[in-house]
């Protein structure tokens, strides 16, 4: 039998807490829809998405209402769009996006991720002609969102499509320089990319991905920041043991979740993934659980060892909690989408250095920093670069999305809207990597033993 | 019936706010005009606060949960108290292995 402590401490997680569930995400393959005339294949693909989805919002919000947790996204990913458009020309690429933006639209979700290419050890054709196009693809429409997965541990650096990517980010901060850059805000550079995210912006459904699956992202920065408070001072076994017993309880609502949604959908359950995805709102920041911890500020010394614990004890709660679980799965620490990095940011508590550190020892990487719009293709390429390196030697997913916004300074800040939230415009080292990055080729696969 | 489909109909109902009189009566004759049975009620007062839970069993029931849910709020504004009911599952699965 539950007990009333029991019963009241779910009620306080969901009320009090922010507890939610960030997104379920219907993964649909595309694969049976490539076609070499573009206008056949983006009418099987808008048939397919709308057939398949068409109950997804319906079913995420009755199970929203009947069992009292808030589902805050209902979204959807598909196989990657260069395999589906290899066969077409560059022009046609956007006509891809435009249907998968009209497709999101008619199954009322507010993003479709997999404007994707898969290009760590070379371009072929279409993935090229596929990045390209995505600044055309990412001004031309609202709810797509684009990646690409430039390195893995096992094939290297693909130094070229780093620069390529250097590029398209600035020529997408431009088309959408209006909104403050905001095409870069739905836009990925990964290494080792996961197949079965569900999270926005780099959520695609993967090749080793069934027909169609639902995959989970659970959330609650706010209740794993409280329980933290709650401990006091108490040392680091008792910190880590807290953690571990809140991120269980978060990812067994993401689990009932998604086991009901796949159900309900007639769709097999993918995944869980135990991740900490803070929004804007207060109390919803993974900046304070780390402050919590006893941090003057996130960003100083200590930061990334304070991190490390979180993460870890996520991971271990949370793989205990669910049957199957895979995505990004750790703490996000996106600079806009989080009240307590933007403050520590803002202070100067918090560099562009920093986060690179703190990428090591979490999910997922640079994510959502805004930089001065007069920043290279070059220097965005060697960011990129030394990020997607140390997931490359750490065998870890790694990502950027970085922001370069169109006329405006350090100091400044930049305003998306929503859950996107708002960006301190961060400094960049003004030496430069130009003869670096230029060099082109591939950074070999690293040695995998000498671990050091 | 096994015990196992059984479960799948209950649901918790919970009332917070400040304590008067005719609350859990109220509630209980929500449910009852709806032939829901009530299985288990537990209550606590802290400083004229009132916590209650209920846990009943939707098996017979005339309406749905949604249902239920807007009529339960219906009396709770009524009643001056926040009213809710969640699946069962909702808790236990957090709680329970």
């Amino acid at each position: 039998m539950l007990t009333l402590a029991e019963i009241m401490e779910t009620i306080k997680m969901v009320q009090e807490e922010n507890l939610d569930i960030r997104t379920i995400t219907m993964g649909i393959s595309l694969r049976d829809c490539a076609d070499p005339e573009p206008k056949v294949a983006c009418r099987k693909i808008y048939d397919k998405i709308t057939r398949l989805a068409s109950r997804l919002v319906a079913v995420g919000e009755e199970i929203s209402r009947e069992y009292g947790i808030p589902i805050v996204h209902k979204r959807i990913s598909v196989t990657p769009i260069s395999l589906v458009a290899e066969c077409n020309r560059q022009e046609d690429c956007v006509e891809y996006a435009l249907t998968l933006d009209a497709a999101a639209a008619a199954v009322g979700v507010n993003f479709i991720g997999g404007f994707s290419a898969l290009v760590h050890k070379g371009f072929t054709y279409g993935d090229r002609a596929l990045i390209t196009s995505i600044p055309a693809a990412l001004a031309g429409t609202e709810r797509v969102c684009a990646s690409v997965n430039v390195a893995t541990t096992r094939a290297g650096i693909n130094m070229d499509a780093v620069y390529l990517m250097g590029r398209v980010i600035k020529e997408t901060a431009a088309r959408t320089a209006e909104q403050g850059g905001l095409g870069c805000a739905k836009l990925v550079v990964f290494s080792n990319v996961p197949e079965d995210n569900p999270f926005m912006a780099g959520a695609f459904h993967g090749i080793g991905e069934p027909e169609c699956t639902i995959n989970v992202g659970v959330s609650g920065p706010g209740v794993v920041k409280n329980a933290v408070a709650r401990v006091g001072n108490a040392d680091f076994g008792t910190l880590a043991e807290t953690v571990k017993k809140t991120a269980f309880k978060i990812t067994r609502m993401g689990e009932l979740v998604g086991r009901l949604a796949a159900e309900r959908l007639g769709v097999p359950f993918g995944i869980v993934d135990l991740s900490l995805a803070p929004t804007p709102a207060v109390g919803d920041s993974v900046a304070e659980i780390l402050e919590a911890m006893g941090l003057e500020r996130c960003g100083t010394h200590g930061t990334t060892a304070a991190l490390a614990l979180l993460n870890d004890a996520v991971k271990k709660g949370g793989a205990m909690a669910s049957s199957y679980v895979g995505g990004l799965s750790g703490a996000f620490i996106p600079v806009s989408e989080d009240a307590g990095m933007i403050r520590a940011a803002e202070e100067g508590a918090l560099s562009l250095d920093k986060l690179e550190a703190m990428t090591c020892v979490c999910s997922v990487g640079l994510d959502m920093i805004a930089v001065p719009g007069d920043t290279s293709a070059e220097t965005i390429a060697a960011i990129i670069a030394d990020e997607v390196a140390i997931g490359v030697i750490n065998n870890k997913t790694t990502a950027v999305r970085i922001i370069p916004a169109p006329g405006k300074k350090v100091g400044d800040k930049v305003t998306f809207g929503g859950l996107l939230g708002e960006a301190p415009v961060m400094a960049v080292h003004p030496f430069s990597a130009d003869n670096f990055v230029r060099r082109g080729g591939r950074i070999p696969a690293p040695i995998q033993s000498l671990t050091n | 019936m096994t015990a196992q489909e059984q479960k799948k109909n209950r649901i918790i109902v919970t009332v917070l706010g400040p304590d008067r009189v005719g609350i859990i009566a109220g509630v209980a004759q929500v449910l009852a005009e709806n032939n829901i049975n009530i299985l288990d009620i537990s209550q606590t007062i802290l400083q004229e606060f009132l916590a209650m839970i209920m846990i009943a069993d939707m098996e017979k029931s005339r309406i749905d949960l949604s249902t239920l849910k807007e009529r339960l709020a219906a009396k709770g504004s009524e009643l001056g108290v926040r009213i809710d009911a969640q699946h069962e599952d909702a808790f236990r699965f957090m709680h329970r292995i």
